[in-house]
């Protein structure tokens, strides 16, 4: 028999080290994969992991698929710090690029360098509110916010959905279901000339900054930490959970719509309905794989663009199928619990007497 | 840090050889899908005519492909990748992969594109598209007979003028032989979830339909149809497989010639920007061998509008057609026109139910 005792001081290196070894151990077995299905595992795993790091085209890509995910990741992992469990942040995202894209479209004809500024204020306004119902309901009727947010995800695509197949549909479009191109004063600029690579990444990396800024030396980011470490403390502190429960469903929804406005307005150009391709669900692995640390966050960001644009690799490289991203995506979420499992638990053997 | 840095030089270098060896006239074609090749329906399809541009060819041309792409942010980088990566052509088979494929295609001016079902081109963009209005015509025919509770249940996937045609023009046929037919149309809101097919499927039959057509890409139905002993007809591939006592016909979409002959085009240099809408005449709309179970007669009256409808001689919207709130579409001998086909977004007389918007 063997038992799983909590260990009394998990090591803090290893806190940090579980999403390293984790990631190692992905590649191994990674490796076992290819090499028990008969490829070269070693040109397969060079394919996937190390060849989109060569070119400027994969960089480039790389960095277009990791914005939304590092910002959905950040706006999440300050709410997990302190025990409040956004899971919408895909319909906060979805709701951000309809009202970003409302923007663009309302101005469709007006050129200005306001445009943009305003369509993103949009955007956060739109995540906002749309977290700003699970905040409602949990502060007034007890309502779950992981239920309800979760739930209201699906309402947001589908409201994408409906709009783009109705009023706001492409005039000269055939009745099909997705609305005109931005115009250029409407669309992100790029920030490597022959790239996707938009300023949204410019923009993610400094919110980067002042998060950890807000976590490490403000007031807001010490009543995050309290709240989640000790929530008797905080309340004997005199700190309010109704107004933690608004802040942390808040800030996730403005990060949310925030990439929802910069996929539409950036990558996109236009709003189409499968806008929402996951993002804010994947930005839930992002937050927890970057240890709800900001720079943490911007290296799991990373590592989880790469399993999409090295599988992809892959697929036109070796004629691997599709599932080669969420085997990936898989392991390195399995191997990720299992190691923190280890690192707060010990495995004690019980010899029965 | 150093044993990877030498791995990511010698693949690199490993990548380079492998590039140069193979630049010489070797033609790449790509293909860009939105499911899996394993969903036995319209991206099935697209792969087994990848598969016959590999048998035409042999070793002149090397195919790769790119499955179960959303048509959302990912496309573009997906299209981009194929066109950075040598290929010559790339066939992206989805309508929502239009606008990624037109901004691709001016960042790589020398690469050709075909997109399947869009309706913008551009010096090296082609369209093209399939008449499967042709292929529904003939399935409302064998439908309207055959039906006993003269309900069809229809489980369509988004409103789009691809869609609502065929709908159209397989009322429009099976009400021409049968005033009491009724269809009612289930919309799923997806192309590719057998999950939601099946419901579909499964609420149609509760609501009297004995016999199932559909325009989504899974043989979901197919099955549920046989577990329940009812009709079904395929869709895009020959879903005889899933109900081999279920399926009377399918309307299959054979790609393969066009693809042949497109890459023939880009091997010859003769390859240009075209926009193709090819039907049962030219074979890119196939009907499956007909089931047992339809009667001679019937099978008689379908081959005979499948003939005509390749000789020309019968347009499946031929007036007298009035549009769903009574006002005239199509005077009597009128044919609607493509431009008319292309952008169709209402229903034909005698449907029930709202089109969604």
């Amino acid at each position: 028999m063997i038992r799983l005792e909590a260990r009394p001081n998990p090591s803090r290196a290893m806190v940090y080290g579980s999403p390293v070894i984790a990631l190692a151990l992905t590649l191994l077995a990674g490796l076992g994969l290819f090499g028990f299905m008969g490829r070269d595992p070693l040109e397969a795993m060079a394919i996937i992991f190390i060849e989109p790091l060569t070119t400027v085209f994969s960089v480039s890509e790389l960095l277009v698929k990791a914005t939304p995910l590092i910002l959905i990741g950040l706006g999440l992992s300050v709410g997990f710090r302190a025990g409040i469990y956004n899971i919408g942040a895909e319909g906060q995202y979805a709701v951000g690029a309809l009202a970003g894209g409302c923007v663009a479209l309302a101005f469709y004809n007006v050129q200005g360098i306001w445009l943009l500024p305003l369509a993103a204020v949009a955007g956060i306004t739109g995540g906002m509110a749309w977290a700003a119902i699970p905040a409602f309901l949990r502060t007034r009727f007890g309502a779950n916010e992981i239920l309800v947010s979760l739930m209201l995800t699906y309402v947001a695509v589908l409201w994408l959905s409906a709009l783009v197949h109705g009023p706001l549909r492409d005039p000269d479009g055939f009745n099909f279901p997705e609305s005109r191109l931005f115009h250029d004063s409407a669309t992100l600029p790029i920030l490597i000339e022959g790239t996707r690579t938009h300023i949204g990444f410019a923009v993610a990396l400094g919110l980067v900054m002042l998060v950890w800024l807000m976590l490490g030396r403000h007031i807001a980011g010490f009543k995050v930490q309290v709240f989640g470490l000790a929530p008797r403390a905080a309340r004997f502190a005199g700190f309010s959970e109704r107004r933690m429960i608004w802040f942390c469903l808040l800030f996730s929804g403005a990060f949310a719509g925030l990439a929802g406005m910069f996929e539409a307005t950036g990558p996109v150009g236009q709003l189409v309905p499968s806008l929402a391709v996951g993002y804010g669900f994947t930005g839930i692995i992002v937050a927890f794989l970057g240890r709800l640390s900001p720079v943490g966050v911007v290296l799991a960001g990373l590592v989880m663009a790469l399993t999409y644009v090295g599988g992809e690799a892959a697929q036109i490289r070796l004629s691997l199928p599709s599932a080669v991203t969420g085997v990936f995506q898989g392991l390195l979420l399995f191997f990720l619990l299992g190691v923190d499992v280890l690192v707060t638990y010990r495995v004690v053997r019980i010899r029965r007497g | 840090m150093k044993p990877m840095r030498s791995l990511a030089l010698s693949a690199a270098v490993a990548l380079a050889v492998a590039g140069g060896a193979q630049a010489q006239d070797l033609t790449k074609v790509g293909f860009v899908y939105v499911g899996p090749i394993g969903d036995f329906g319209w991206t099935y399809e697209h792969n087994e005519g990848r598969l016959a541009i590999e048998a035409e060819f042999g070793d002149a041309v090397a195919t790769s492909f790119v499955e179960s792409v959303s048509e959302g942010p990912d496309a573009e980088r997906v299209i981009s990748h194929l066109a950075a990566t040598g290929h010559d052509l790339i066939f992206t088979t989805s309508f929502g992969f239009m606008n990624p494929t037109v901004k691709v295609a001016r960042r790589f001016p020398n690469v050709k594109f075909e997109h399947a079902t869009g309706y913008r081109r551009a010096p090296n963009v082609s369209t093209y598209s399939a008449r499967f209005y042709e292929g529904r015509h003939v399935i409302g025919l064998i439908a309207g007979k055959m039906t006993q509770s003269n309900v069809i249940g229809y489980i369509a996937s988004f409103p789009i003028p691809e869609v609502v045609r065929g709908i159209n023009a397989a009322f429009l046929a099976a009400r021409s032989i049968n005033p009491d037919v009724q269809f009612k149309i289930v919309w799923v809101s997806t192309w590719f979830d057998p999950g939601k097919e099946a419901d579909a499927a499964r609420a149609l039959i509760d609501q009297g339909a004995d016999i199932l057509m559909q325009h989504t890409d899974s043989p979901a139905a197919m099955r549920i149809a046989e577990a329940e002993g009812i009709l079904a007809f395929g869709q895009a591939s020959d879903m005889a497989e899933f109900g081999p006592n279920a399926q009377l016909t399918s309307i299959i979409d054979n790609w393969s010639p066009y693809y042949i002959e497109r890459t023939r085009a880009v091997m010859d240099g003769t390859w240009t920007s075209e926009d193709t809408w090819d039907g049962i005449a030219d074979g890119m709309v196939v009907i499956a061998p007909y089931s047992d179970k339809i009667p001679g007669d019937v099978k008689e009256l379908a081959e005979t509008a499948r003939l005509a409808i390749a000789a020309g001689e019968l347009h499946p919207f031929t007036g007298p057609i009035n549009k769903q709130d009574g006002s005239l579409w199509l005077a009597e001998g009128e044919i609607a026109t493509d431009e008319a086909l292309v952008g169709l977004n209402f229903y034909v007389e005698g449907i029930d139910g709202v089109l969604p918007e």
